[in-house]
């Protein structure tokens, strides 16, 4: 079972880190396997899950989708959950053993704003403090998010460095993170980052795989031909595959396309990038001739990060996933399409995936063939950014 | 024995501590890095710590991301470092060590970089975010060279990971005086003294403090517990508040002579 004892899949992942934070990740890790094998520990956290948080969503068969395709196509509803996304799967989970660390503060970074929202929500619940760091760009533009996150008692710490995105305000954290590591716990919101977080946030996101299999099973009695779902750092995707690798179905992990690959202005590390070391691990990453870091591009800003998960690289390198890109303005018609046939306001991320499934893959997919789209969060956040592209 | 391990064989038969100045390749200039080694060295200093600036310094605070910035602009590479150090070499043999992230040599290639490195003169390396567990081939190469490769240890270390890393540690060890990233404080922790203790009863290799030791009082204060201290921040704003002045070098040496005459 990968990742091995030192955080590796493969070549990728490990642990990255100023020797401050070694201490700390090694507790992390003794602390979170404990936790897994305690019962308590699971049921609070599946308690949580199903009363607090809404628990299973939905696989939706997308009937107007289907018959305007020729496939048969599902969503799995990670919008519904309470939050509007799929973090909140994680946070619960990482506030849960934060607490369970006796650990008196949670930060986080966040880039749409919604892991932001989903570590403010956990922290209330357990009457933690909680910082979380933002970047002024995101800030901006997600502006609603920020507004949710003061209202649920966090305090939003704007990032002014470098690209005033997710990769910096993510750089922020863990500068916090080395200065009060010894009473601070680190909600990490993707399967980035130095082991064991990309093993840790997986398995808590794990759920949604579990469920959809589950769920196609009852309705399809077989599994899906084909998922599909959007990748920044890749938790939701990570978390839609993982109950499913040893399975013959093929997974399409969805990149930021931005405003095209060969502009340069993008978010595809996968497509794209070269393997490097970022935020703790080694993983693909875009960057420059020198291996400096460059700045990512996306519409949104979930998906508007240099980096990758390291398992989203195994996956790459073993040939399990194929990773493909879809630029600002097909994920702007993704979005659309979902809102106008199946009723359903998507986030811009996963309106990346829904254009990938509904336009490139279903019409070569063939008659019948079941498509599993992980719809990641809801588009609420976004309404002003689809306002200023009139649609 | 390369340059660092002769400086601290020198230092200790004169009962002296060692003076580690920081300062970034390029920042504000490739030309004034090459005025302030010279300086530098004619203040003092005993070893050059010399960043090469990275997109994401995650160990680093305000003082030194600013720098970073400044450098980048001016198009700072690894090439372009070694060939200062290369110029530099030409007057000095004072030891020259690289601190840079680990991105910037796994995408240039280790064996590659501990090659072009040596032959430019630079004498070692520090990469705040290679803890051992993921410096093995770079530490197998460097040993090959007599290229050194220094660890951090940091206030958080168990006493195991203190006796991993004085192991591994080759030049000296970088002890990190606080939790937390580089630039002044106002006070350095209390524990200080007792961390320092326990580690040079673990170890016979060469310990050096740094991270927010910015005045001659904690220079005074710190090189008492240890055999050297690095002064990195503090000298970086020096260099910010002097940009554009022509007498920048020079300011710089008068600061730096306040901190080495302490020791």
């Amino acid at each position: 079972m990968l990742p091995d004892k030192k955080g590796r899949f493969m070549g990728f992942g490990g642990k990255f880190v100023p020797e401050t934070l070694m201490v700390a990740l090694e507790e992390l890790e003794r602390e979170y396997k404990k936790a897994l094998k305690d019962a308590k520990f699971r049921q609070e956290l599946n308690d949580l899950l199903k009363a607090y948080a809404g628990r299973p969503t939905p696989l939706y068969f997308a009937r107007n989708l289907s018959k305007k395709t020729g496939v048969k196509i599902y969503l799995k509803r990670e919008d519904l959950l309470h939050t509007g996304a799929h973090k909140i799967n994680n946070t619960l989970g990482q506030v849960l053993l934060a607490v369970r660390m006796g650990k008196s503060r949670v930060i986080a970074e966040t880039g749409a704003g919604q892991h932001g929202v989903a570590t403010a929500t956990a922290a209330a619940v357990f009457g933690l403090p909680c910082d979380v760091y933002m970047g002024v760009e995101d800030i901006e533009r997600q502006a609603l998010n920020v507004f949710k996150m003061k209202l649920l008692g966090a305090k939003v710490i704007p990032v002014y460095s470098g690209s005033k995105t997710l990769k910096d305000a993510t750089n922020e954290a863990i500068r916090d993170w080395v200065t009060n590591v010894r009473t601070t716990h680190y909600v990490l919101g993707s399967v980035v980052g130095p082991h064991p977080y990309p093993v840790m946030v997986r398995d808590f996101q794990a759920i949604i795989g579990k469920e959809t299999k589950r769920q196609i099973l009852k309705y399809e009695e077989r599994l899906p031909d084909y998922m599909v779902a959007c990748v920044g750092g890749g938790s939701n995707s990570i978390g839609f595959f993982h109950a499913l690798f040893k399975t013959k179905v093929k997974f399409i992990g969805v990149e930021a396309g931005g405003l095209g690959l060969s502009s340069g202005k993008h978010g595809a590390a996968l497509c794209k990038g070269k393997p490097g070391v970022l935020h703790g691990s080694k993983s693909y990453l875009l960057q420059d001739k020198d291996g400096q870091i460059k700045v990512a591009h996306s519409i949104s800003a979930g998906l508007d990060y240099p980096g990758v998960g390291p398992e989203h690289s195994y996956y790459k390198d073993i040939g399990r996933a194929k990773y493909v890109s879809v630029n600002d303005k097909e994920a702007l018609e993704g979005f659309k399409i979902l809102c106008e046939e199946e009723g359903i306001i998507p986030a811009l991320e996963p309106s990346h995936a829904i254009y990938y499934a509904v336009k490139k893959l279903s019409p070569k997919a063939g008659k019948n063939k079941i498509i599993a789209i992980c719809l990641s969060g809801r588009g609420d956040k976004d309404i002003d950014i689809i306002k200023q592209h009139r649609l | 024995m390369n340059r660092i391990d002769k400086k601290f064989k020198e230092l200790k038969k004169r009962r002296k501590k060692a003076f580690v100045a920081f300062i970034m390749a390029g920042d504000p200039s490739i030309a004034i890095t090459k005025k302030l080694v010279f300086e530098l060295e004619r203040q003092g200093a005993d070893i050059i710590e010399l960043g090469v600036a990275f997109s994401d310094p995650l160990a680093d605070g305000p003082a030194i991301q600013r720098s970073s910035e400044r450098a980048l602009k001016k198009k700072v590479n690894l090439d372009v470092v070694c060939r200062l150090v290369k110029e530099i070499r030409q007057k000095t043999q004072i030891p020259i060590a690289f601190l840079t992230y680990y991105n910037l040599l796994y995408h240039y290639g280790l064996e590659r970089f501990a090659e072009k490195a040596k032959s430019s003169g630079v004498d070692g390396v520090i990469v705040p975010d290679l803890p051992p567990e993921e410096s093995g081939e770079l530490r197998r190469i460097a040993k090959k060279k007599g290229f050194s490769l220094i660890h951090l240890l940091a206030p958080t270390s168990s006493r195991q990971r203190i006796k991993m890393i004085a192991n591994t540690s080759t030049g000296f060890i970088y002890y990190v005086s606080l939790t937390g990233t580089t630039g002044v404080r106002k006070e350095l922790p209390k524990e200080l003294s007792s961390s320092l203790r326990l580690i040079k009863r673990l170890t016979k290799k060469p310990v050096c403090v740094g991270f927010g030791i910015s005045t001659p009082q904690q220079v005074k204060a710190v090189s008492r517990l240890t055999d050297g201290v690095i002064v990195g921040s503090a000298i970086i704003k020096m260099i910010e508040k002097n940009i554009g002045k022509q007498r920048l070098v020079e300011n710089v040496g008068k600061f730096v002579r306040r901190l080495t005459c302490m020791l």
